[in-house]
């Protein structure tokens, strides 16, 4: 785990660059984690795939499958492909400052 | 691993970070033989890797029309089920095994088959059904589910599977 200064905050971050620490996380943490990992624009779509995945892993404390997300999050599983195109899951965690999914669905 | 690498460090830096691209070949018909295909193929797609299935012998059940909501557990001939054959041949037991088994599924989100295949479908994974078996059985594209994308020699399946892994179950 290694600190790193993310929108003028200092974040943990693991190997892979998810946040360890959801509290450290805000809005403009998540516009540069995003803008590092390809997606340059956040639109109201992105924003809500982010929050689903965030607020449901706070809520339960494991983050939603990909069936839970494209069935209960307002964004169909083809949309959150075109949003997410390197895996919606993954990337949406990474973006809403939550662990890695660890579920295989 | 590790004393590998050391010998050969230009190996080592020369071993692909991820994998990009697998191609799953699906040549069972039973309910063990068809979920890690599609449970790999999802999972590829969910983390950024492209997926093709190829369905082949009765494999093609997952996406047939009139069986891939019917697929079943095999309860004979099948060690893992640590049960005696004539209790498994039983009428009616497949479907009890399956029933309990999907039950179970469900509880961890695991979709049943014929959601999964649109599931897959629409996370990108292209589905192709065998031509060999499709010849041999008489069927045409009209047998399928929608998602299916085309019928494919395995010439066409190697062009497609180019430059991926390939996995047969």
């Amino acid at each position: 785990m290694t600190a790193t200064m993310i929108a003028e905050t200092s974040v943990d971050l693991d190997a892979e660059g998810f946040m360890t620490v959801p509290e450290q996380w805000n809005e403009e943490i998540a516009a540069e984690l995003a803008a590092e990992n390809g997606i340059a624009d956040l639109t109201a779509r992105h924003w809500l795939v982010v929050k689903f995945m965030r607020e449901r892993f706070l809520a339960t404390g494991a983050a939603p499958s990909i069936r839970a997300l494209g069935k209960e999050s307002g964004v169909p599983v083809k949309e959150l492909y075109e949003l997410f195109p390197k895996g919606p899951a993954k990337l949406a965690a990474k973006i809403g400052g939550i662990p890695k999914p660890q579920g295989c669905i | 691993m590790n004393t590998y690498t050391l010998d050969h460090p230009e190996l080592a830096l020369s071993e692909p970070k991820t994998l990009e691209k697998v191609a799953i070949v699906v040549s069972k018909g039973s309910l063990e033989g068809i979920y890690p295909a599609l449970i790999m193929a999802n999972g590829a797609r969910m983390e950024g890797i492209e997926a093709d299935l190829f369905f082949t012998f009765f494999g093609l059940d997952a996406i047939r029309k009139d069986r891939f909501e019917k697929i079943k557990v095999a309860t004979v001939g099948n060690p893992g089920m640590h049960m005696p054959t004539w209790l498994g041949a039983l009428p009616g037991f497949s479907a009890l095994a399956t029933k309990m088994m999907q039950r179970q599924m469900e509880k961890i989100d695991i979709p049943p088959i014929p959601e999964f295949i649109e599931l897959v479908a629409d996370s990108g994974v292209r589905l192709y059904a065998c031509k060999a078996t499709v010849d041999m059985f008489g069927l045409t594209m009209a047998d399928f589910v929608p998602q299916v994308e085309g019928i494919i020699s395995v010439g066409e399946f190697y062009e497609q599977a180019a430059g991926g892994q390939i996995i047969f179950t």
